[in-house]
């Protein structure tokens, strides 16, 4: 009995996930005097580095708006998850943010894999998702904006600089999952355009410790430099054991996600001077709104705070661009917020500088610099104005195709 | 068997009245569940009968067969990536559902196979399972490449599979299961697999395998060949094993390496140890409470010298020095002594008391 | 020829820290029955010892060799009078136990020094072997954990201390009936292990990451390799670190580190189905 009447109201929404949600949400009725997020970083487990101080900022922007005033003369609520770097949480408190608190916003995600499994869950639970941290590129989703850089703004910088002044030959190493896999795909590509060659890619699980065979395997190839995609904790370990080999001054590295972990930190002068890395934000970027900032975020969080890495300042610059998008819209009512967002109008200065939201992409236009580690800080040697992000524009245009939701890898 | 089984069921004895308790407090979540949830805690109770679900799995092998297996989740995430290749290749979930429960069982008989015709035993079985669930997990991680397809369905590597299609109606591709068809579905089969492990258990074949594991060599001796009994035992796990895995996807349609990793592995372990060993109900208690503890630590914001680690350390510090015999027992032993209505009237020989005075006796 | 010169240090670099990583367990596990699972945190602890104490002017050879399993050592024995004691005996619960002392040394670390500390170099320089260039340090290393492990099984089997210990393991009440106070001879040993463990963490700090969760990644492989090993704890952990880094090191140089990560979980499990009660099940009964 029961089979047969929920058969018939459900065929008539199967194949559309979208429409069930929409029948089982109800009208949305919280007090309507508040505008409330959520922040989805992991502050405990193997990826806490990362997610501490990205809660930390995405709590600075939303102290500085309602200092400001609030947004339309709302003040933002900020609900702080902590998912302990486990997947299930992450789906756990997406289903809570979207169907309990009924937020306006989550902010989160750091790896590609936790964004996956809450991308789904938001977009049929029909609340934004802003994802702020630099990856491999390719999500095409009208749910789903990304402030962090998509591989062409990311990886092409590196591979220019590499093949250009480097030498024509690299030897690329990564962690052993998609995101570094599909960025060593990137520079394969990238390396054909600029007349090198990537003589091999190897991929290390991210508990592998010991690099003895893998540093013998780079000298045997006699790359002319290596191009690491090295994370987490493990990796470090490669650093180490490359500079007590005596091969930092030999080979030279240059790096995408070399300073995200601010391994330039961790590491002694002699084990990391010399290594170039290029990012979307250098705490060291030479430009009055980045210095205002930096010194806030001192106040705020005391001198001994985190250095701020172009992951640690996403969780400020997402949540200041979708406050942008907010307060063109006049409303924080999801399909307006989106629109704004959308309109090619959202533009805004901010610590990493100029802005700009892309409604082709939903991801952000913005600059990239290229930088060299000394003494445990950065020397910022070149910049890039206004990087497009064109990963994958070929295959995901959102204004044409607004239903569409992949996540997309490049074509070799 | 049926028949001696009835003999067996003295309604006065402190086991039946358990099984008619927990059975009425299931049957009546069963019922009332989508009315006394929200949709969202509706949802998180689904993720919790899964992992009780695993957690029934290892409490049946290790608790009742003796095996001591540190690699369960290796079963658990062979189910969920059955389940998602599956049904993303046929697109109707009623053979995906039970490829999940039977190819982790057929792995399972393998592995059994493997080790008890060895003669492995104790730490070393242990150490064998979870070097299986390792290698499960480096392999899947490592499955990131567009070469990696069975099928429809890429198996994604560290990323895992996402969007996997939500189960449907047997025969009806077309009707998927709304929450509250899954928290039915989800909760009828724990209570099926429990009270299904409770009649096992009870049959000649349980009688069997809980006196191998009191006396191996003893039962050995009876003529009971000891290696197809733990095989057997084993297989069984694996089988409920698998069936919580699809029972996750079913909460977030999503699977990952995860799932085979060390860190799940062994909380399988202490969500047995905490529930008490040589029990069914207390390691899904176990599963639950670990559970929400994460669960509610990753909403506490703790700030200065406090963290989530310091917390979480000390509450599971303070537990095994307070309650070291798990929860089920423990209780057992409390009630036993302060509500004499507990206790059972005749002389017959449960094994409810000694159970709860020795412990755990499964080391 | 340069090759060949190069495989075999990396293959004796890869058995060295392998057993390095081991040597604390194979007393704590192999002699004690205590599943520690916070194996991978006295190693931590041992690597934040010894960044800390370099960091604040300590000669690092101090701080690795005296000042990290000092530190550790005591930790141990604080954690095995408040905790560890309670347990023993029951093998299994001695998991649950531990790995709440895991978690609360996290904890305590990250309180302390926030999620990451500036870690410390390798001594000591380079040398090459042809077109191969190797750190001296790790060269060293090798020197070292042949040392020590000389050194624990002289101490065990040559001292009257070591005899004590493993009369005391085998058959505490006779100990006990003979004078000896078994209490104190558990506690002094897990002393010893985790001292082990934290000169280990000294020793693989400047070729390591220190942050506080890193223990995870040393806990699987060295409880593999020590159960690997069998009752014969030391001699069995060598064998195990023998067999399982030679086969990891070279695979890993012919393929890649995930195959070669794999082929030593295969060949542990090879080897138990072979010897079920471990490597010195059957052979080198006799030996510790």
């Amino acid at each position: 009995m029961k089979l047969s009447r929920r058969t018939v109201l459900k065929g008539a929404g199967a194949g559309l996930g979208t429409a069930f949600a929409a029948s089982i949400l109800p009208y949305k009725s919280k007090a309507d005097d508040e505008i409330v997020i959520a922040s989805l970083f992991d502050q405990s487990g193997g990826l806490d580095i990362y997610g501490t101080p990205m809660t930390m900022t995405c709590e600075l922007a939303v102290e500085e708006i309602n200092a400001a005033g609030g947004l339309n003369g709302k003040k933002i609520r900020l609900i702080k998850y902590d998912p302990q770097s486990s997947m299930e949480l992450y789906a756990q408190y997406a289903q809570e943010a979207a169907l309990k608190e009924r937020v306006d916003l989550v902010h989160g995600a750091i790896t590609s894999a936790s964004r996956e499994v809450i991308r789904p869950i938001l977009r049929r639970y029909k609340t934004l998702l802003w994802y702020s941290v630099i990856y491999e590129g390719g999500v095409c989703d009208i749910n789903n904006f990304v402030s962090g850089v998509g591989a062409v703004q990311w990886v092409k910088p590196t591979a220019e600089f590499g093949f250009n002044n480097r030498g024509k030959k690299a030897y690329y190493i990564g962690a052993d999952y998609n995101a570094p896999q599909i960025i060593g795909k990137w520079l394969q590509k990238f390396s054909g355009d600029l007349g090198g060659e990537v003589l091999q890619r190897d991929h290390f699980p991210l508990d592998v410790t010991e690099f003895g065979p893998a540093i013998a395997k780079i000298q045997e190839a006699k790359p002319d430099w290596l191009a690491t995609c090295l994370v987490g904790a493990a990796h470090m370990g490669f650093y180490r054991q490359w500079a007590a080999a005596g091969m930092l001054n030999k080979i030279p590295i240059v790096s995408c996600t070399f300073g995200v972990g601010n391994e330039h930190m961790q590491l002694q002068p002699e084990e990391s001077n010399g290594i170039v890395s290029a990012q979307p934000y250098f705490q060291e970027i030479d430009l009055p709104a980045n210095k205002d900032f930096v010194a806030r975020y001192h106040k705020r969080f005391g001198s001994d705070a985190p250095y701020l890495n172009a992951v640690g300042i996403g969780g400020y610059l997402g949540t200041m661009l979708w406050a942008e998008g907010v307060k063109k819209a006049g409303t924080h009512e999801r399909q307006a917020v989106m629109d704004a967002l959308r309109s090619g109008d959202i533009a805004w200065d901010g610590p990493a500088g100029h802005m700009v939201v892309d409604p082709v992409t939903n991801h952000v236009i913005q600059d990239m610099h290229v930088a060299e580690c000394q003494n445990q800080s950065w020397k910022i040697f070149d910049s890039y104005s206004q990087l497009y992000p064109s990963d994958v524009v070929d295959r995901c245009d959102l204004t044409k195709t607004p239903d569409m939701d992949a996540h997309l890898e490049p074509i070799l | 068997m049926f028949n001696s089984m009835l003999k067996t069921f003295d309604f006065n004895s402190w086991n039946t009245r358990g099984l008619m308790v927990t059975g009425a407090i299931m049957l009546a979540l069963l019922f009332l569940g989508p009315t006394i949830f929200d949709l969202f805690t509706l949802l998180k109770v689904i993720l919790f009968i899964a992992m009780a679900m695993l957690a029934l799995s290892l409490a049946f092998i290790w608790g009742f067969g003796g095996i001591l297996c540190f690699g369960q989740s290796a079963f658990f995430g062979l189910g969920g990536y059955v389940y998602a290749i599956g049904v993303i290749n046929m697109g109707e979930s009623t053979v995906p559902i039970l490829l999940a429960i039977f190819i982790p069982a057929a792995f399972a008989m393998l592995l059994g196979y493997f080790m008890f015709y060895g003669r492995l035993n104790d730490v070393y079985l242990a150490v064998v399972t979870l070097a299986v669930t390792l290698i499960l997990y480096a392999f899947i991680r490592s499955t990131s490449g567009e070469e990696w397809v069975i099928g429809k369905a890429r198996l994604m590597g560290f990323n895992g599979i996402s969007s996997i299609p939500d189960p449907n109606w047997p025969g009806f591709p077309d009707s998927l299961l709304w929450p509250d068809d899954k928290f039915y579905v989800a909760m009828a089969l724990l209570i099926l697999v429990y009270f299904g492990l409770r009649f096992l258990l009870r049959t000649h074949f349980g009688r069997v395998i809980v006196a191998i594991k009191e006396n191996e060599t003893r039962a050995e001796l009876l003529g009971y060949d000891v290696r197809f009994y733990k095989m057997i035992t084993f297989t069984i796990g694996g089988g409920i094993a698998g069936l919580a895995g699809f029972l996750l996807v079913t909460f977030n349609n999503f699977v990952n390496p995860d799932k085979f990793a060390l860190a799940l592995a062994a909380q399988i372990i202490m969500w047995v140890l905490i529930g008490g060993v040589g029990t069914l109900i207390g390691p899904m208690l176990g599963s639950l409470a670990l559970l929400m503890l994460y669960n509610w630590l990753g909403t506490q914001n703790f700030a200065g010298w406090l963290n989530t680690y310091l917390v979480f350390g000390g509450i599971i510090l303070l537990f095994v020095l307070a309650v070291p015999q798990g929860l089920q027992p423990t209780a057992q032993m409390l009630a036993l002594r302060f509500l004499p209505w507990t206790r059972p009237t005749d002389e017959g020989g449960d094994s409810a008391r000694n159970g709860a005075r020795e412990g755990r006796a499964g080391d | 020829m340069d090759t060949a010169a190069l495989l075999i240090i990396e293959v004796l670099n890869g058995i060295s820290s392998l057993a390095l990583t081991c040597a604390g367990l194979a007393i704590i596990f192999g002699m004690m029955r205590v599943i520690n699972f916070a194996h991978g945190e006295f190693m931590m602890l041992g690597g934040y010892t010894t960044v800390v104490a370099t960091n604040a002017g300590v000669n690092i050879w101090v701080s690795m060799l005296i000042l990290s399993p000092l530190v550790v050592g005591v930790i141990g024995i604080l954690a095995e009078r408040f905790l560890i004691r309670f347990f023993y005996g029951r093998l299994v619960d001695t998991l649950i136990a531990t790995w709440g002392l895991s978690l609360l040394l996290i904890g305590i670390v990250t309180s302390i020094f926030g999620n990451y500390i500036t870690g410390v170099s390798a001594p000591m320089g380079n040398f090459s072997i042809g077109q191969y260039q190797l750190s001296v340090y790790r060269l060293v290393l090798i020197g070292l954990t042949v040392i020590l492990f000389a050194g624990i099984y002289l101490a065990f089997t040559r001292t009257k201390l070591g005899l004590i210990a493993r009369g005391t393991m085998q058959n505490a009440d006779q100990a006990a009936a003979l004078g000896i106070s078994p209490p104190k001879v558990y506690m002094v040993t897990f002393g010893i292990g985790a001292a082990l463990t934290g000169l280990a963490g000294g020793l693989l700090a400047p070729i390591s990451q220190i942050i506080p969760t890193v223990g995870f990644t040393y806990v699987a492989q060295a409880f593999i390799t020590v159960i690997t090993a069998g009752t014969g704890a030391i001699t069995g952990t060598i064998v195990a670190s023998g067999v399982f880094g030679t086969v990891r090191q070279l695979v890993t140089y012919e393929t890649t580190p995930i195959i070669g990560g794999v082929a030593l979980l295969i060949v542990a499990v090879l080897l138990l189905r072979i010897l079920p009660q471990g490597i010195t099940g059957k052979i080198f009964r006799r030996s510790l």
